[in-house]
């Protein structure tokens, strides 16, 4: 269960990027966070994990307070929280199995990590989750030999392989073609249903969103301006969320729905 | 479209030309002033004496002539001092480059908290300060002649070169790496393992290649002034009037830096 209360994150003296967010997600559900580039949802999922330091408001995950915390206390909090990046962000001149095995990093001691040395239980989980997204035959290959798809599996793998409470996903499909980033949203909804694991998941494809998730968050201007099951995220929701944004390749005179029409498409 | 843009091609026939390196023409032409009147001057106030010069000539013919042939007689000789120099060359790069990890991560931004960074940027500072040989005289006073004095002297060297770089590398990774390595919860340590080396670890063995290769040369200078090595055997050499001998000796120098070249430019587009 991750509770978001009163969220604020403020660069410097300018405006803040989050305004006071409010969110729950509970379970094992699948929630997309959409909005327009600047939004701030990077901002929020970071702030989850402290890659961003928030200013003020409150995050708890199963009951811990996750703002505010320091050194050791705040690294055994990030092993529960698994995060998937839009560019992947594999250490790519090691093998895939060093890197899905770099997801322990927060539970073994310092000489297991410099040897390579990992218990025998954290290696058969590794095979186990590589065998269940299909990678296991790429082991000892170099991380940055696989193809794009692949690459995203890896790091699922990683995220997976810290037995996190829940799982985070910055965008994890935008830099995959249409069908492969098609079977990564059904990878995250089917082993968030296996592992009864909540995942969020900034995303900027809406009809991708609608498919395979269960809860739609809309956000704008860092406030939360939509929330509620896919079949309720109509014209007006769109419209709310990406209408009036200005492009700057586009004419002023066009209506502004249009903008909203290209998200869908 | 097309004939609108023919029409104002053909009445303006229009001219460019590369905007000059300086705007200001006073600054321009100020500079080329001033760099004239400077040679000028230098060369009208340094001491030449052309007749020495002429002298000299003569002089200079006669021992490149007394180089030929060059003589190999005393193999032993040449073969004791490459030795030596190769193990100065060799201890200090490995000492050196071992060295320069720490040093480079300290001295790298995006790594290091303030205060770390400007220790490591004053021991990269420090080290590269000055010349090997002013280097190698200091520690010949202070240790003694032979290969100790050349083995510290080509350490420090080595570390004021490739910390500096690898410290520039450090800062210029992919920080997404760095990222992950945060959220899966390593700590300081196991993120520079996982996040940071494996990104520098290519351009570090280049380094470690061409540092290699340097203290060799280099190895050979520090000899001159008392630090062990080939450079000894070359100045007793010239100090005896051996031009045939050190002759030989600045050939195998030569032969044995080609070898060093190739062997790693090779292994360093092995291990991209």
């Amino acid at each position: 269960m991750l509770e978001i209360t009163n969220l604020v994150k403020r660069y410097g003296r300018n405006d803040p990027v989050l305004k006071g967010l409010n969110l729950s997600v509970d379970g094992s559900s699948v929630v997309s966070i959409v909005g327009a580039s600047g939004a701030g949802k990077s901002t929020m999922l970071r702030c989850i994990n402290r890659l961003v330091e928030p200013t003020s408001g409150s995050i708890k995950l199963n009951g811990h307070e996750l703002v505010n915390l320091r050194g050791s206390e705040l690294r055994h909090s990030r092993r529960r929280i698994g995060m998937v990046f839009q560019g992947f962000n594999l250490i790519d001149r090691l093998t895939v199995m060093e890197n899905v095995l770099s997801g322990r990093l927060g539970y073994v001691s310092f000489f297991q990590a410099l040897t390579r040395r990992f218990p025998q239980t954290d290696i058969n989980r590794a095979f186990n989750l590589m065998e269940r997204v299909g990678i296991a035959h790429y082991a000892n290959k170099r991380a940055d030999q696989l193809s794009g798809g692949e690459r995203q599996r890896v790091a699922v793998v990683r995220a997976l392989m810290q037995e996190p409470e829940i799982l985070l996903a910055d965008e994890p499909t935008a830099s995959l073609d249409p069908k492969t980033s098609q079977q990564i949203m059904r990878l995250l909804q089917t082993l968030a249903s296996e592992m009864s694991l909540p995942v969020l998941i900034n995303i900027h494809n809406v009809t991708q969103a609608r498919m395979y998730t269960d809860r739609i968050v809309g956000m704008r201007h860092g406030q939360m301006i939509f929330d509620g099951a896919p079949k309720d995220f109509n014209q007006d929701a769109l419209d709310a969320i990406y209408g009036g944004i200005e492009s700057p390749e586009e004419d002023s005179g066009e209506p502004q729905h249009q903008t909203a029409q290209e998200a869908l498409a | 479209m097309t004939p609108v843009r023919t029409a104002t091609d053909a009445s303006s026939g229009r001219v460019w030309k590369k905007p000059p390196f300086i705007a200001n023409p006073w600054v321009r032409y100020g500079l080329v002033a001033i760099t004239l009147v400077y040679l000028y001057w230098a060369f009208s106030t340094l001491p030449f004496n052309w007749e020495r010069i002429a002298e000299g000539m003569p002089r200079a013919l006669r021992i490149f002539g007394g180089a030929f042939p060059p003589s190999f007689e005393r193999a032993g000789l040449l073969w004791t001092g490459f030795k030596e120099s190769f193990q100065i060359a060799f201890l200090s790069t490995l000492l050196g480059v071992f060295l320069s990890v720490p040093i480079a991560v300290m001295a790298a931004r995006n790594v290091a908290p303030l205060p770390v960074y400007l220790l490591g940027r004053t021991i990269i500072i420090v080290s590269r300060s000055f010349h090997p040989v002013i280097v190698a005289i200091l520690f010949v006073a202070a240790v003694g002649f032979g290969p100790l004095a050349g083995i510290l002297t080509l350490t420090l060297y080595s570390i004021g070169f490739v910390a500096k770089l690898l410290a520039e590398e450090i800062e210029e990774i992919d920080w997404g790496q760095v990222e992950a390595m945060r959220s899966v919860g390593a700590g300081y340590l196991k993120m520079l393992i996982y996040g940071v080396f494996p990104q520098i670890m290519p351009r570090q063995i280049g380094l470690s290649m061409y540092q290699l290769d340097s203290n060799l040369r280099a190895s050979a200078v520090v000899g001159i002034v008392g630090a062990g090595g080939i450079g000894g055997t070359l100045m007793n050499a010239f100090g005896r009037y051996d031009y045939d001998f050190a002759f030989a000796i600045l050939l195998m120098i030569i032969g044995i830096i080609l070898v060093s070249e190739g062997i790693s430019g090779w292994v360093r587009k092995k291990v991209w």
